[in-house]
């Protein structure tokens, strides 16, 4: 009898007690290590191509020249804008993804008020003007679906993702409306001459602007969150609706402003990219940042300092990927599969810290 | 302590397998230069999408085939959006040591200028654009193709087909095809130059064999949107057009008409593999000719055209081969007939003597060849009898609406 006793299985899970901080960053650490790893063993097997070579391309590609790392940084600094702007709604649990038409209604208010002011409002009215427009075109974007979540409680995922859409097709329509030549479908570079409505260079860098906003975002951001009122309300509300209910927490309200907020932060990034940096409109001008930000954010752990390495591990990732596209004549596909596997190493890698494998060991004689 | 010692055992391993491992992957390829005259020329090669696109994918197989031929150093960058980023690409590839950067998309034009500017020893290049004659700059240029020629062939093929039908009495959508009622469909992007310059010389080809055709457009608004094209052409059919063709990239009206059964003429390559039952004939252009010509150029220290149009002569316009079990017969023989003749000069593609706008023909026109905000016509464009389509610059601008041809929707 004793022999038919139920198999054990071989290991089980269990959570972690709180890890110390050199434990829990030296299993990241240790998960990237391995994610490279992994991936040179992919990259042999299916491109026969020398693993060292391409991750020393990869490097070249991120850091490779004076203008490279500027275009990196004005790329953290976009995609950290972004991930700022969805994070607040994030730690409310409200599940915005709807970032990507936020940020496309921002950058159209921006081009709106360039090709239509541009030429007959002075700079010091005019940049303001674009400012607040943009945060008012993303704010209203974010404000729909909030009052819808707040009032009926509809299902703000769907919702914000489908405005995506919506906002995808204004933008192409005007993107038609304004295009040069009529009917071409492309705006083309909006006051080349005059650059009225652009975001002036600095010191000679045409990206220091945006760099230096979205650093000063990322400082009141956090600020905001951590230590303001608001910002303890969100956490309650994203804790428990009950407990923000009890204690006298008007959650309608809160829902509805932390949306505004975060809205009117992806305005920004559309004025950003605007303004700051294409000078132009299409439909992908977002290029889904809105959709990339959410990992961001998510890996972070909605912290905005962190947010800034995670957004710098995106774009490096990216830029070093597009690098190998390039040099080694692969698909780009090929570079979103290393994304893919370092990224899904590092979400990994979050399991192990808070959770432990126990594997049962073997009873002898019993 | 000791599993510390472990793992890391186990990664120093690990690291030694890679090791081996990158000692047998191949080595990068080596570059053999035949010509050593031509090895100080590398080109630098933006692409809007990458081979998915049959846009891009005709614009990367002439890049390739145009530097192996030279033996030339290339660069190429696949998804670089209409955007910011297009600037930072072409400057990148002017850092890299690129005296030749080329883009190939419409939108990429404001940014290659800005980076033109900026770079004065390298010679930026563009297909499509419109700017280069007005901007001024002696290393941008802007090229395309006489491709209303091949249009024109291609609508000979379609015409062909008509007439074939309508001798037979071939049945379309449960209709009789008659001479009454024959009508093409065609699927285009947008009211633009290019778009009406290609769908007018079609139409032009087809009636100059088939004389009582008539056309109808519907228009997509997307240079590439599979279910509005393929939804567009089956509007078309159902609107009675027995011969679909199309300005547009995807797939889709060549699959729609292969699925009603409506004989087909498609653009930039050959969709017989798909469509085997309905594909007739396709023209593209073929870019290989024009980026020999500025790698030439470099190399002998020559200037560029700031306007270059390619032609049948230097093999910029081709067709591609004619699909036997859906073209009519002798439809080949038709088409080198007709194309001899254009290059000879003996049949011009817009002679005003084929068309009439509003009952009336028409003597003189006023293009927009300028890009600027005024949006009118500023250069006299029609001579001895013709209307001369890429002359005063590379981009088309023939966007007269000529009789015989209904647009149904002109919203975009």
């Amino acid at each position: 009898m004793k022999n038919e006793k139920v198999k054990e299985p071989k290991f089980h899970i269990v959570k972690r007690d709180a890890l110390s901080m050199v434990q829990s960053w030296s299993i990241r650490i240790g998960s990237i290590v391995a994610a490279l790893i992994f991936c040179a063993v992919i990259i042999v097997l299916l491109t026969h191509e020398n693993p060292i070579s391409i991750y020393g391309t990869m490097i070249k590609g991120a850091v490779g020249s004076p203008r490279r790392v500027w275009g990196l940084l004005q790329n953290v600094a976009m995609l950290l804008c972004v991930s700022l702007a969805v994070t607040p709604a994030f730690r409310m649990k409200f599940w915005n993804i709807g970032a990507e038409g936020q940020v496309l209604m921002g950058g159209l208010a921006t081009t709106a008020c360039m090709i239509l002011l541009g030429n007959s409002l002075p700079t010091y009215i005019l940049m303001p003007l674009i400012i607040i427009t943009s945060m008012l075109a993303g704010a209203v974007w974010a404000f729909i679906p909030a009052v819808f979540k707040a009032t009926w409680n509809t299902n703000e995922t769907l919702f914000t993702l489908m405005m995506n859409y919506i906002a995808i097709q204004i933008v192409s329509y005007f993107a038609y409306i304004w295009s040069v030549p009529k009917g071409s479908g492309a705006i083309g570079v909006i006051n080349g001459v005059t650059q009225k409505g652009w975001l002036p260079s600095v010191f000679g860098q045409k990206y220091f602007m945006n760099i230096l906003i979205v650093a000063v975002l990322t400082v009141i951001i956090y600020i905001y969150l951590r230590y303001s009122k608001h910002g303890y309300e969100i956490s309650v509300v994203g804790e428990s609706e009950n407990t923000a209910k009890y204690i006298g927490i008007n959650v309608k309200k809160v829902v509805i402003r932390t949306m505004l907020l975060s809205g009117a932060l992806c305005g920004i990034a559309g004025f950003l990219l605007v303004s700051g940096t294409d000078h132009t409109l299409t439909k992908d001008t977002a290029a889904g940042r809105g959709f990339t930000a959410i990992i961001v954010s998510w890996l972070a752990k909605f912290n905005p300092i962190y947010m800034v390495l995670t957004s710098l591990l995106i774009v490096f990732l990216q830029k070093g990927a597009v690098e190998i596209a390039s040099v080694f004549e692969l698909n780009d596909s090929f570079s979103d599969i290393i994304t893919g596997i370092i990224i899904f190493f590092i979400i990994g890698s979050e399991f192990f810290i808070n959770y432990r494998i126990k594997f049962n060991k073997k009873e002898e004689n019993a | 302590m000791k599993k510390v010692t472990k793992i890391l055992a186990v990664v120093l391993v690990l690291a030694l397998a890679i090791g081996v491992f990158a000692a047998c992957a191949k080595k990068e390829p080596t570059n053999n230069n035949n010509e050593p005259e031509k090895a100080k020329v590398k080109v630098g090669f933006i692409f809007l999408h990458d081979e998915n696109s049959t846009y891009d994918l005709n614009f990367l197989n002439g890049a390739k085939a145009a530097c192996e031929k030279l033996g030339v150093e290339y660069v190429l960058k696949t998804n670089i959006d209409e955007s910011n980023d297009c600037y930072e690409a072409a400057a990148d590839l002017a850092d890299q040591g690129c005296n030749i950067v080329f883009a190939d998309s419409f939108g990429h034009e404001d940014f290659l200028i800005q980076a033109a500017k900026e770079y004065k020893d390298v010679q930026f290049c563009h297909a499509t654009g419109t700017k280069a004659h007005t901007e001024g700059l002696d290393n941008y240029h802007n090229a395309f193709a006489s491709i209303y020629e091949g249009r024109y062939l291609a609508g000979v093929a379609a015409g062909m087909k008509l007439n074939e039908m309508i001798e037979k009495g071939t049945e379309i959508n449960g209709t009789k095809v008659t001479a009454d009622n024959a009508k093409i469909g065609y699927v285009g992007a947008f009211t633009y130059a290019e778009v009406i310059s290609g769908y007018t010389s079609f139409f032009l080809g087809a009636r100059s064999v088939c004389p009582t055709v008539t056309m109808e457009v519907q228009f997509t608004g997307s240079w590439y949107d599979e279910t509005a094209e393929k939804e567009a052409a089956t509007l078309l059919i159902n609107n009675g057009c027995n011969l679909i063709s199309q300005h547009a990239d995807s797939m889709g009206a060549p699959t729609a008409c292969e699925t009603a059964g409506v004989p087909d003429v498609s653009y930039n390559g050959s969709t017989a593999e798909q469509c085997p039952n309905t594909f007739i004939v396709s023209s593209r252009i073929n870019w290989e000719p024009y980026f020999e010509y500025i790698i030439g150029c470099v190399a002998d220290g020559k200037a560029i055209d700031t306007d270059w149009t390619g032609t049948i002569a230097t093999g910029s316009v081709v067709l591609t081969e004619v699909n036997e079990k859906a073209a009519a017969e002798g439809t080949q023989a038709k088409i080198d007939e007709v194309k001899a003749a254009i290059e000879a000069g003996t049949v011009k593609v817009f002679d005003t003597s084929t068309f009439t706008v509003d009952g009336k023909a028409v003597e003189s026109y006023q293009a927009d060849v300028d890009t600027d905000e005024a949006y009118e016509g500023d250069t006299e464009v029609i001579k001895d009898g013709a209307f001369l389509e890429s002359n005063f610059r590379s981009a088309p601008y023939f966007d007269l609406r000529i009789d015989g041809i209904k647009l149904l929707n002109e919203k975009y």
